[in-house]
């Protein structure tokens, strides 16, 4: 399984916090799970467009063509405003 | 030490903390520490309140690391980095940085590299309720070429 978690905005618009997915082969990138978690419906789709959206694997921000393998945890995020 | 907190901070204890003789060698001259606080206003709107969302873990880990690079860049004591979350008001402090050198021109890099770095690679969002409701803070263009240019420096 992999666990996908969101925060701040990207939270917000897509309603929930976090969800599991099954790890399968199509999942071999970041970007296979942003395309297919988008492709739900408009909310999604606007939640995760690329355009300003980071994402961290296993808490360390990553490239989008970064490889998944089971049982990793994957954040999307909108840029950070700390400090 | 890094600690990503609710409550409030205590300048003069931090600052015995960072001067303290475990961590600052008394042959450590220099004392530079940066503190920010909640404006009451951005891009021309007040802001009566600031909600600080983070990626719990996460956050530890790259202030962990950003506070490693810092020691490995200059000679400098292990530095103190402080944030707070949660809700917090106009006024309120919200992020704490000490660090303690030899000499001020490591000390004061070394703060405002710390700084750079934590508000463009550590995951913290704000959140501000104004006259027009509530909404998330922007990140700024500014903050990212400030990160880019230690980057850059990079020997």
């Amino acid at each position: 399984m992999l666990s996908i978690v969101f925060f701040a905005q990207t939270r917000e618009i897509i309603g929930q916090g976090e969800l599991s997915l099954p790890f399968e082969q199509p999942f071999s990138h970041i970007e296979n799970i942003r395309a297919h978690l988008a492709a739900k419906n408009d909310k999604w789709d606007l939640a995760l467009t690329r355009d300003k959206l980071l994402v961290a694997v296993n808490q360390e921000m990553s490239p989008w063509d970064t490889p998944i393998k089971d049982g990793d945890e994957v954040a999307f995020f909108p840029p950070v405003t700390g400090g | 030490m890094i600690s990503v907190q609710t409550q409030d901070f205590d300048i003069g204890a931090l600052y015995q903390q960072v001067t303290a003789s475990d961590n600052n060698p008394l042959g450590y001259g220099a004392i530079v520490t940066f503190v920010g606080k909640v404006r009451d206003f951005n891009l021309e709107q007040n802001v009566s309140a600031l909600s600080l969302e983070h990626y719990p873990g996460m956050t530890e880990k790259t202030l962990m690391n950003i506070s490693q690079q810092a020691q490995y860049r200059w000679p400098i004591a292990k530095p103190i980095i402080i944030h707070r979350v949660g809700d917090l008001q106009p006024g309120d402090q919200i992020v704490y940085i000490g660090v303690a050198s030899a000499h001020r021109k490591a000390a004061f890099e070394a703060c405002e590299f710390l700084i750079d770095y934590l508000k463009t690679q550590a995951p913290f969002w704000k959140k501000e309720q104004s006259d027009s409701g509530f909404q998330w803070v922007d990140a700024r263009e500014s903050d990212q070429q400030a990160a880019v240019k230690w980057a850059n420096n990079d020997e």
